[in-house]
């Protein structure tokens, strides 16, 4: 290619990090160009989203030695049809890049993921970007195993949990209910919203994953439909009005598409209309996206900041040439500038990252048997147990009408019951005694059948 | 970090170990959750819960309440339910497919019920949500309408509340509405 001493400029300020040892790195850490090479060749990071921070984060993990990055990320490029000076920003948030590029208007239209490909490969010289334009949930689970790290760019909370519940389901524990190393599939995950941000890195098993802390959110703000209904007092309410109460009497049947221009326009529309009828200041269009679709304006420095965060972490995670964040970084740039680190704690009982309670079985074990075991399991005592297996309900207590239709599977083996593996997670619910109170409980099992081909002394925590 | 050296070795070992992990259909953490709260449903015989989609979609449910007292009784009301992926996060979304004359459940079906929305907590469940339907016919209340001429007419004038109840139970006109009948 170029020549070496060309080749070493470039990466100046990376030598300084992988070449040489160092008082914080990780005690495997191998300092040299041999590993600025591994990075290189090896390591293939999956960035999900091509928003505002996704792009950022291509380009950040571009400029950090990674040559071989995907994007993933379902929307198009579009322009809004009011405020088009706004608009513009919003575009180029959007493709949000330190150099001076702007969102081409034949970019319009196309697929972020692809846009943004095309121009990170564009700047960056030997760096590979596949672009995948679609849901995540449309991709097999062999897709995410090919990632050494994935790093989020994401706006919603459905989404992480998604991934996060994709990432943990390759994580599995040996029998002291300790995380093999092997199968740990790191995340760095990001968000911003307006002058505020958050970076954590989520190390499936040792650290807390995203189900781990998801209590922290607050519930979401709603309004009392009575109130849109009748009383409205803000410019918040006579959108949700028009959003929640008039499409559905004037478009009956017809689905409010958040995504579609002429939806929201008309949903602005009768949101005025209402304004105007009890006096209320403040309706735009704007404010319009902001209450329907959560929408806050991006804020270019956020995402820098945020991105920056995110693929450092990613390079030391992948490295080792120093000490991961941990474990979760806020950062609030509305008044002044704060930021910090928190350690946050992983819960032993996750659904999705935990190693649940391991339950030996023979294989003519039947259903039936196997629910009274539980009761009788020291580490369990789980009585009038209802069993799940991978979104298949094997027996339900009740309701009646369910405990009905799958009484029959009583009598069956649960080997058969769970597709003939030799071992898998199960979920159980049921209920306990503790200081003489009886409350219900959830857990996460994994059964594991004796004498079936492919059982080592590893236990599986996948799948949940 | 991540042992790139090791990353090398298991890419051979899964190109030759290709086959091992059942198909994986993905269970959000909501569903686990959700299945909890139905296992543990604990209805009143005045309501029942139907699974149009079988027993493996807890997601989607019908749930039918037959009040036994107040303006509604000998009436059957069917409620359906939709769980978000995020539960018990978010709410469910619940709807009411019986067209019904009450101040507090409006004529396309929408549910003023401060549970369902600004009141929803993580720690409430499938069961309060019922519970708390059930208790809209029992004790309907004019203070929170989303029919405001219902919730006149219980406020000004009962009896011609209650006619008007049994007029639009029993299949018939309110005002310009029709109300199809529902009596069980």
């Amino acid at each position: 290619m170029t020549n070496s001493a060309v080749q070493q400029s470039r990466s100046r300020d990376l030598d300084k990090l992988l070449l040489r040892p160092g008082n914080l790195v990780e005690p495997a850490f191998e300092p040299g160009p041999g590993l600025r090479e591994d990075l290189k060749e090896l390591v293939k990071v999956l960035v999900v989203g091509a928003g505002g921070l996704g792009c950022e984060l291509l380009k950040d993990l571009a400029l950090s030695g990674f040559r071989e990055l995907e994007v993933i990320d379902m929307d198009r490029i579009e322009i809004m049809p009011v405020d088009l000076a706004l608009s513009a920003l919003r575009v180029l948030a959007a493709i949000c890049l330190v150099f001076i590029i702007t969102a081409l208007l034949e970019d319009v239209g196309k697929p972020k993921a692809e846009v943004a490909a095309k121009h990170v490969m564009e700047r960056v010289s030997g760096v590979n970007i596949v672009p995948h334009f679609g849901r995540i949930e449309d991709k097999e689970l062999d897709f995410y195993s090919n990632f050494n790290i994935i790093a989020l760019g994401l706006d919603s909370i459905e989404a992480r949990s998604y991934i996060n519940a994709v990432a943990c389901s390759f994580l599995e524990y040996d029998s002291n209910d300790n995380p093999l190393e092997e199968t740990i599939k790191p995340m760095v995950d990001g968000g911003t919203e307006g002058f505020k941000g958050h970076a954590r890195v989520i190390m499936p098993g040792v650290t807390p994953c995203f189900e781990c802390t998801i209590w922290l959110f607050p519930p979401q703000v709603k309004f009392p439909l009575c109130t849109l209904a009748e009383t409205p007092r803000n410019a918040a309410h006579c959108i949700e009005y028009a959003h929640l109460i008039k499409w559905d009497e004037v478009h009956s049947g017809k689905a409010f598409d958040p995504d579609d221009p002429e939806h929201m326009k008309w949903v602005y529309d009768e949101a005025v209309k209402r304004a105007e009828l009890f006096g209320i200041p403040g309706v735009t269009y704007s404010l319009t996206q902001g209450v329907v679709k959560n929408i806050i304006p991006a804020i270019a420095s956020t995402n820098a900041i945020i991105s920056a965060a995110c693929a450092l972490e990613t390079l030391k995670i992948v490295s080792g040439c120093s000490k991961t964040l941990s474990n979760y970084l806020t950062y609030n740039g509305a008044e002044g500038l704060h930021t910090k680190v928190t350690e946050f704690v992983k819960d032993k009982d996750c659904l999705v990252c935990g190693p649940g309670v391991l339950v030996e079985l023979e294989t003519s074990v039947t259903l039936e048997k196997f629910i009274g075991l539980l009761e009788e399991h020291p580490k369990l005592q789980l009585s009038k147990a209802s069993i799940s297996h991978r979104g298949k309900n094997l027996y339900m207590q009740a309701p009646p009408v369910l405990e009905e239709m799958t009484r029959s599977n009583l009598g069956l083996p649960l080997f058969d019951l769970m597709g003939k593996i030799s071992k898998d997670v199960v979920h159980a619910t049921g209920t306990i005694i503790t200081s003489d109170k009886k409350i219900s409980c959830l857990r996460k099992l994994r059964v594991v059948f004796k004498g079936v081909d492919g059982v080592a002394d590893m236990d599986t925590a996948g799948g949940a | 970090m991540i042992k790139l050296f090791k990353v090398k070795e298991k890419q051979r070992e899964i190109a030759e170990n290709a086959n091992g992990k059942p198909p994986v259909k993905k269970k959000t953490a909501g569903e686990l959750r959700l299945h909890k709260d139905i296992s543990e449903l604990n209805l009143p015989k005045t309501c029942t819960i139907s699974f149009p989609n079988g027993k493996d979609d807890l997601m989607n449910f019908e749930v039918t309440i037959r009040p036994d007292e107040g303006y509604y009784v000998g009436g059957s009301f069917l409620y359906s339910f939709q769980v978000p992926s995020v539960y018990p996060h978010e709410a469910p979304k619940v709807k009411c497919k019986t067209k019904v004359y009450h101040p507090n459940i409006d004529l396309e079906g929408n549910v003023c019920l401060n549970i369902l929305r600004e009141d929803w907590k993580p720690v409430l469940n499938i069961n309060t949500i019922i519970y708390g339907l059930f208790h809209l016919f029992t004790q309907p209340n004019y203070e929170d309408p989303l029919n405001h001429d219902a919730a006149a007419v219980l406020r000004d004038n009962p009896k011609l509340f209650e006619t008007n109840v049994r007029r639009a139970m029993a299949g018939g006109y309110v005002g310009q509405t029709f109300f199809a009948r529902c009596m069980h």
